[in-house]
């Protein structure tokens, strides 16, 4: 036996008979994530909007305050100063102007004077306005062929109406991920455009396993209702669901107590989005298919049968019923 | 044969997991060893700008300087056809719009119009003309001329800049296009690059012009002259000179440029030497024009105009004066060497990191991803005992063949590409989960310990396959999309995760195998 029963199996939780309250929860939760993102909008970083970010290690602590003073004269519009990791480490970070299409170039160089001898400049990134445009429309159409991509795959795999919950679900938590970097003003760079990705990644991982199961007990439970079943999918898969949780949100964790700072700042949004995407599975995706009038039961029986006799004539019907499933037609209890 | 596992699936997979092995040394051993290896070995994982630390720039070609440049220098061709032909013109000029540059003129007599076409595409048939009824003629360069042109000009650039950086001694550059009009200059290494960045942002188109003394004389440009700046010094005023447009000996024609300093004078100078069509053409001028001002322009401004002497017969010439310091000579005859760009280059983004970062994240890095290994590992023993640890196992063998994926690619290892491989170590035993829990569910419906094994391996393989396509979708969807860092990111897990199939499916189901036909067992210790 395992050393330790981490998880509970023969669980019979009823996920689908409460969607009310769920639904609820996830449309309130959505609503709110919009209200933040139509308001206060995005953070974005200079990735998306140009300017300057240096990371320096003074040699001794300095005065941040008196920095601050000084770098006033150089004109740079709000200079962000602030203490990175040490007290010795510094994060100075400030936009390019409005319609200024140069790098200010000289800005770099009138702080590193500013700044005097001996300070350690562990990072410079300057990136003109144009390139941050380019960047939000190539991030905004990654995560649009990736969900299509994604979709399309499952419409292939599955049917379409599986595929339409699993991109719904998966539309949900990018959006969701998106409204945390808005109303938690984090930073919108780069990295978060990966962020989502890999949210999307995982929560379609997750989602397929559900559905998948769903799609297997649809073919062979024919003497219960869709709820039955999708409520006996999700309980069935529940263990996996909460041990691969477990496992990626202990290695991502690892990343973000032990990955530096910049990983931290990456990992963060993806930690909460795992969770998101396991939730989504159970709350969005499942549910939703009990809307898009999937075949199963007597229906599908019906249709299994009206296909297996055009079939019959051509002599194929044996092969067209995977072995696995031919017989089953009871719940084991 | 146990579990559907044939003899020739076993042999395969203990030669994959061997070969990983030995592909994954390259990067275990120092340089020295990694040296003596052979050839077929020596491919290893090199570590991105952010790692290693180094220079990355952006750069953009300004390929509509080149095409307003060049209806520029069609300006006087335009003008004495027009007069050859009689046909009266108002207004001759180039406009550099947002779109591209256009050569405009309005007709005194519309009636010519006619005409134009014909004269325009003798002077240049890469040339569109249209013409309005009230005798407004627009003259622009035809679109797929123009496309192949800035291709040219970019992969020229290309040469150039790899030139240049050559010169500098920076080590293995990396120098790419990206997208239309876009360049990439990566220096590992380089913590500052304020130096590269100098050179990179001077044309260095050189030429000799002759001064056009009637318009020096009254100060204002000639028809076919401009006035430039004069750079030599402000003391003297810092006057303008009026050169004519013409270019009588192009920098393309040198063949080296070597910084030099008078023995006696001590005044610093850059000795040029012409190939045989530049030395020619020099001679002709100098003889030409003996006791006549000439420019010597670089960039749009004249660096020194001194008079012809003597003819110069055999291409060697001195520029002095005009330089503070025999580094700024040095310089010059670098960029000379290297040739000119064809188009200005612009900086648009630049990101530097310094040693000290990349060695902090390298050691942050590794840190995280044995952490994350050790309590994934940790917390698969407690929750399947034997199995979790068979379930380790294979997580060793997917390390091992993630890096010797990545090796075998030369893939470049950056920052979130650690953050994707510690990611993988969680995603990766998801597939063992699947099994393993498909196996206790069979276990629990009654089934005996063989064929509940045999049922989880089967049963749970179309959802890892089905469940982890999906997630290489949305890593290849990032790779395409993504820049550097980023498509480290997308490397690292679409190895991950390819190759977690292969040790969940094959390696897992290897050694459970074994252990099974050796145990013999009723009770599965799931």
């Amino acid at each position: 036996m395992a050393v330790l029963n981490l998880v509970p199996h023969n669980t019979n939780f009823d996920f689908i008979g409460k969607r009310k309250i769920t639904f609820s929860i996830v449309i309130v939760s959505t609503l709110i994530f919009m209200f933040s993102l139509l308001t206060k909008g995005l953070n974005y970083g200079i990735d998306f909007k140009g300017g300057v970010v240096m990371e320096v290690r003074m040699p001794s602590a300095p005065n941040i305050h008196q920095l601050r003073q000084q770098l006033e004269p150089l004109k740079l519009g709000e200079v962000a100063i602030q203490e990175f990791g040490s007290p010795q480490d510094l994060m100075i970070k400030f936009e390019n102007a409005e319609g200024n299409t140069n790098i200010p170039e000289t800005a770099v160089s009138s702080i590193k004077a500013i700044l005097g001898d001996g300070v350690e400049y562990r990072k410079i990134e300057t990136v003109g306005p144009k390139v941050g445009d380019e960047m939000v429309h190539n991030g905004l159409m990654a995560v649009l062929y990736a969900l299509l991509g994604i979709m399309i795959y499952v419409a292939f795999r599955f049917e379409w109406r599986f595929g339409l919950c699993a991109i719904i679900a998966l539309g949900h938590d990018c959006f969701l991920i998106l409204g945390m970097y808005s109303l938690f003003p984090l930073e919108f760079n780069e990295t978060a455009i990966t962020a989502i990705l890999i949210t999307a990644g995982y929560s379609i991982n997750d989602t397929i396993v559900v559905l998948d199961r769903i799609r297997e007990n649809i073919k062979r439970c024919r003497k219960i209702t869709l709820v039955e079943i999708l409520n006996k999918s999700i309980n069935e898969t529940l263990s996996r669901t909460i041990l691969t949780v477990v496992t990626t949100f202990l290695s991502v964790l690892a990343l973000f107590l032990f990955g530096g700072k910049v990983i931290a700042v990456f990992v963060l949004p993806i930690l909460i989005s795992l969770i998101i995407g396991a939730l989504s599975s159970i709350f969005v995706a499942s549910p939703l298919l009990l809307y898009f009038n999937v075949k199963h039961g007597k229906a599908l029986d019906e249709e299994e049968e009206r296909i297996a006799k055009s079939l019959e004539t051509e002599g194929r019907y044996e092969a067209s019923v995977p072995k696995q499933f031919a017989d089953d037609g009871i719940i084991e209890d | 044969m146990l579990f559907g596992f044939s003899q020739a699936r076993k042999i395969t997979t203990i030669i994959i997991c061997l070969a990983g092995i030995l592909l994954c040394l390259p990067n275990m051993v120092n340089e020295e060893t990694a040296e003596k290896l052979p050839s077929w070995l020596q491919n290893k994982v090199s570590l991105g700008l952010d790692l290693r630390g180094g220079s990355h720039i952006q750069l953009e070609v300004d390929l509509k300087a080149v095409n307003a440049e060049f209806l520029n220098n069609l300006l006087a061709d335009v003008r004495s056809s027009l007069r050859k032909e009689n046909i009266g013109y108002l207004n001759l000029r180039v406009e550099r719009q947002e779109s591209s540059p256009t050569l405009l003129f309005s007709l005194r007599d519309p009636t010519h119009q006619n005409k134009i076409n014909n004269i325009i595409k003798k002077i240049d048939s890469s040339l569109l003309t249209s013409i309005s009824p009230d005798g407004q003629v627009t003259i622009t360069v035809d679109p797929i001329v123009a496309k192949n042109r800035s291709k040219q000009i970019i992969e020229q650039s290309i040469e150039v800049i790899r030139r240049r950086i050559d010169e500098t001694g920076t080590k293995e550059p990396t120098i790419i296009r990206q997208g239309a009009d876009r360049i990439i200059v990566q220096l590992p290494g380089v913590d500052d690059p304020q130096e590269v960045k100098k050179i990179l942002g001077q044309t260095a188109k050189m030429a000799f012009h002759m001064v056009d003394s009637g318009a020096q004389n009254t100060g204002h440009a000639g028809p076919d002259s401009t006035m430039l700046e004069y750079v030599r010094n402000a003391e003297e005023g810092g006057h303008k000179i009026a050169v004519r447009n013409q270019i009588s000996v192009s920098g393309e024609h040198l063949v080296d440029a070597q910084a030099t300093t008078d023995a006696q004078t001590g005044q610093i100078g850059v000795a040029l030497r012409f190939n045989n069509i530049g030395a020619r053409k020099f001679a002709e001028i100098s003889a030409n024009n003996i006791g006549r001002q000439f420019a010597v322009v670089l960039d749009g401004k004249v660096l020194t105009a001194p008079v012809f002497r003597s003819a110069i017969p055999n291409g060697n010439a001195e520029i002095s004066g005009g330089f503070r310091s025999i580094k700024e000579a040095n310089e010059l005859a670098l960029l000379l060497r290297a040739g000119s760009l064809p188009a200005p280059l612009k900086i648009v983004e630049e990101r530097t990191v310094g040693p000290s970062l990349g060695a902090d994240s390298i050691h942050d890095g590794r840190n995280a991803t044995v952490i994350a290994f050790l309590l994934v590992s940790v917390f698969m023993f407690l929750g399947y005992s034997t199995f979790g640890f068979f379930a380790n196992i294979a997580l060793i063998f997917n390390m091992v063949l993630l890096f010797a994926g990545l090796s075998l690619l030369q893939a470049t290892l950056t920052l979130p590409g650690i953050a994707g491989i510690a990611m993988t170590i969680g995603m990766a035993v998801d597939a063992n989960v699947l099994i393993y829990e498909r196996i206790k569910e069979e276990i629990r419906a009654g089934t005996s310990a063989l064929a509940a094994i045999e049922a989880g391996f089967e049963r749970a393989m179309t959802t890892i396959i089905d469940s982890n396509l999906t997630t290489l979708i949305a890593a290849a969807v990032l790779y395409e999309f993504g820049s550097g860092p980023i498509r480290g990111f997308a490397v690292t897990t679409a190895i991950g995760i390819s190759v977690s199939m292969f040790t969940a499916l094959s390696v897992t189901k290897l050694i459970t195998a074994w252990w099974f036909k050796n145990k013999q067992i009723q009770t599965l210790p799931i």
